[in-house]
């Protein structure tokens, strides 16, 4: 049997993912939760190129999701784009703020940049919940419906809002994965690895760790304002949550939990952390009590993530 | 000139309460290389437990103590059964354990306590005092005096005493301290202890003024840890300087521009320090070993 790589082995598992669980779904229900995972996982993806990859961190990645998903609410109404195109604007204006933030900020290493990146999410969110009149404050903000579920009606293929979410979704995912697997190998991952291995090296061998960096930091900027798109789209929705604080840590436990360094981890953690509340709505008191001692426990006891441990476990039993 | 003395005294007060929660950070900071993110929730703990046992019937300054000392045994059980076993992990991790610890005290709190805003008592009364026009708040001079006090015993405690030495011996070299004889495991106790103790004692003071909840701990860890940064991490005058000054930028911002940015100024301003000042304003620029 020829060798599957790690590329197309990662890609035909989410594939085969997303098109098997559905059978399984006991109600119309878990399409809105798998819709929901593969978003998050979306995001968690772009965290993957930033800190797995780059070893880079960030704690304001969900300021870039708020833009996305403000983008979708916002064009439509002020400037009459249509939402899909709303969604592309939103990924371009994350790209361009990505740049010039990212440019000063990404001299700045550890926990300082840890707070520089904070102190961005914080004024993101900070605008969307201060400018009422724009964003509707607190209370979000209503997004018009992206349409293409009636296109494909008309072509015959008639699916459910949830059914056609978590399919749309899982098509997106899968395009994200593409993308980091194949930037994974390129010469510029290949730079991203070197740099988090160390950045004097890599900078004395020829690497423009700057630029790099900043690629890294654009690109992760672009999945996580696609996801919040795709939030709001699919919710019709959103409000500055999106965009809080607890957002961009979730994100980052989603991607170490998972494993940081691989793409699938990382959906797997995105999984887990989205289930995590479904599970718990029952002792909806216990949530912060439960994730917070989920994300220690992985932490002290998992280091490299739960996917990685997992496998490593299973291979070890093989030989 | 009443206008700016006013906004001066609440930004003062304000500030003096980051101060605190700087001076916290950088004490873990310097003996562990760890930030703290859960240093807020030390904060939320000193006025919650308070405000428990003041309602269970125990006089205010004994319910004060009870509080210090119960968070300060949280943080010396923190570093036990979550720092300690991941030493030398990578930051992302130690950000996500001490963020886990955060939002597991936060989980904790709401459940041992509740939902519900709590205050008790100001300390010396709610009369307001006069200065040139402005007035002040007894409490705010609880407040900024135990930031200072605080201060100068760290100060006191890190210069004069042989065991403060020990902890600055242990943030130079770890394992050099340990050459010459000193219990490092102890200086790290130590550490967690004092830095939850005096995070206790900021929401102690601070309560009468800003109330607490279970879920104010979070503010004034940014805040704190953005007042530590300001100033260089890891340098106590830094911290103490850093903290007023974030209250102080707060505060004549609400009062001159807009009071719905007034947390925006304060990451603003970080952010400006970062890019021109990476170090801080009273950090010294290190070179790392390869």
């Amino acid at each position: 049997m020829p060798k599957l790589t790690v590329k197309s082995a990662t890609l035909l598992v989410l594939a085969v993912l997303i098109a098997v669980t559905p059978f399984f779904f006991p109600s119309g229900y878990y399409y809105r939760v798998g819709a929901l995972i593969f978003v998050n996982g979306l995001a968690v993806t772009g965290i993957v190129i930033l800190t797995g990859y780059a070893g880079q961190i960030s704690l304001g990645h969900a300021g870039f999701a708020g833009i996305g998903g403000y983008a979708c609410a916002l064009a439509p109404e002020y400037l009459g784009l249509h939402p899909a195109l709303a969604m592309v604007l939103g990924a371009a204006v994350s790209a361009v703020l990505a740049y010039l933030v990212g440019r000063p900020i990404l001299r700045l290493k550890g926990y300082y940049l840890a707070v520089a990146t904070l102190g961005f999410g914080i004024l993101v969110s900070m605008v969307l919940n201060n400018e009422r009149d724009l964003t509707g404050g607190p209370d979000g903000i209503a997004v018009p419906e992206l349409g293409l579920r009636g296109v494909l009606k008309d072509w015959g293929l008639n699916l459910s809002n949830g059914q056609f979410w978590y399919f749309f979704c899982g098509i997106v995912l899968l395009l994200g994965a593409w993308i980091a697997l194949n930037l994974y190998q390129s010469p510029t991952g290949r730079a991203l690895r070197a740099l988090h291995g160390s950045e004097v090296a890599s900078g004395t061998v020829g690497i423009d760790v700057a630029r790099v960096k900043l690629q890294a930091f654009v690109i992760s900027a672009v999945y996580a304002s696609v996801a919040g798109s795709l939030v709001a789209l699919q919710n019709k929705f959103i409000t500055p949550d999106v965009a809080g604080f607890m957002h961009s840590i979730e994100m980052v436990t989603m991607a170490v939990l998972g494993g940081a360094g691989s793409v699938l981890g990382a959906v797997f953690g995105a999984g887990i952390l989205t289930l995590l509340p479904q599970a718990l709505t029952v002792l909806a008191e216990y949530e912060q009590l439960v994730l917070g001692l989920v994300m220690m426990l992985v932490m002290i006891f998992l280091r490299e993530g739960l996917l990685p441990s997992i496998l490593r476990r299973l291979r070890g039993r093989g030989e | 000139m009443s206008e700016f003395l006013q906004f001066l005294f609440s930004g003062l007060t304000v500030g003096a309460v980051y101060a605190l929660v700087a001076l916290g950070f950088t004490i873990i900071y310097n003996a562990s290389d760890v930030v703290n993110f859960a240093q807020g929730e030390f904060v939320m703990l000193g006025g919650m437990i308070t405000w428990f046992s003041h309602a269970a019937g125990l006089p205010l300054p004994l319910a004060a103590l009870v509080a210090i000392i119960a968070t300060a045994a949280l943080g010396v059980a923190i570093n036990k059964l979550a720092i300690g076993p991941a030493r030398g992990a990578p930051v992302v991790s130690l950000i996500i354990i001490t963020i886990g610890a955060s939002v597991f005290l936060q989980g904790a709190a709401q459940l041992v306590f509740d939902k519900q805003i709590h205050s008790f008592p100001a300390f010396s009364g709610d009369t307001p005092l006069r200065f040139g026009g402005a007035t002040i708040q007894p409490q705010s001079l609880w407040v900024i005096g135990g930031a200072l006090v605080v201060f100068v015993g760290l100060w006191l405690f890190f210069t004069r005493t042989l065991l403060g030495r020990a902890v600055l011996a242990t943030s130079n070299n770890r394992l050099a301290a340990q050459l010459v004889g000193i219990n490092t495991n102890f200086v790290m106790t130590l550490s967690f202890a004092l830095s939850a103790g005096i995070g206790a004692l900021a929401g102690v003071l601070a309560t009468p003024i800003t109330l607490t909840a279970y879920n104010v701990g979070i503010g004034f860890a940014l805040k704190g840890f953005a007042g530590a940064m300001l100033g260089g991490m890891g340098n106590p005058k830094g911290a103490l300087a850093g903290g007023f000054l974030i209250g102080l930028i707060e505060a004549l911002t609400a009062g001159y521009l807009s009071s719905t940015y007034k947390e925006a100024a304060a990451f603003v301003v970080i952010l400006l320090v970062l890019f021109f000042m990476p170090q801080g304003l009273f950090g010294r620029r290190s070179t790392e070993r390869v």
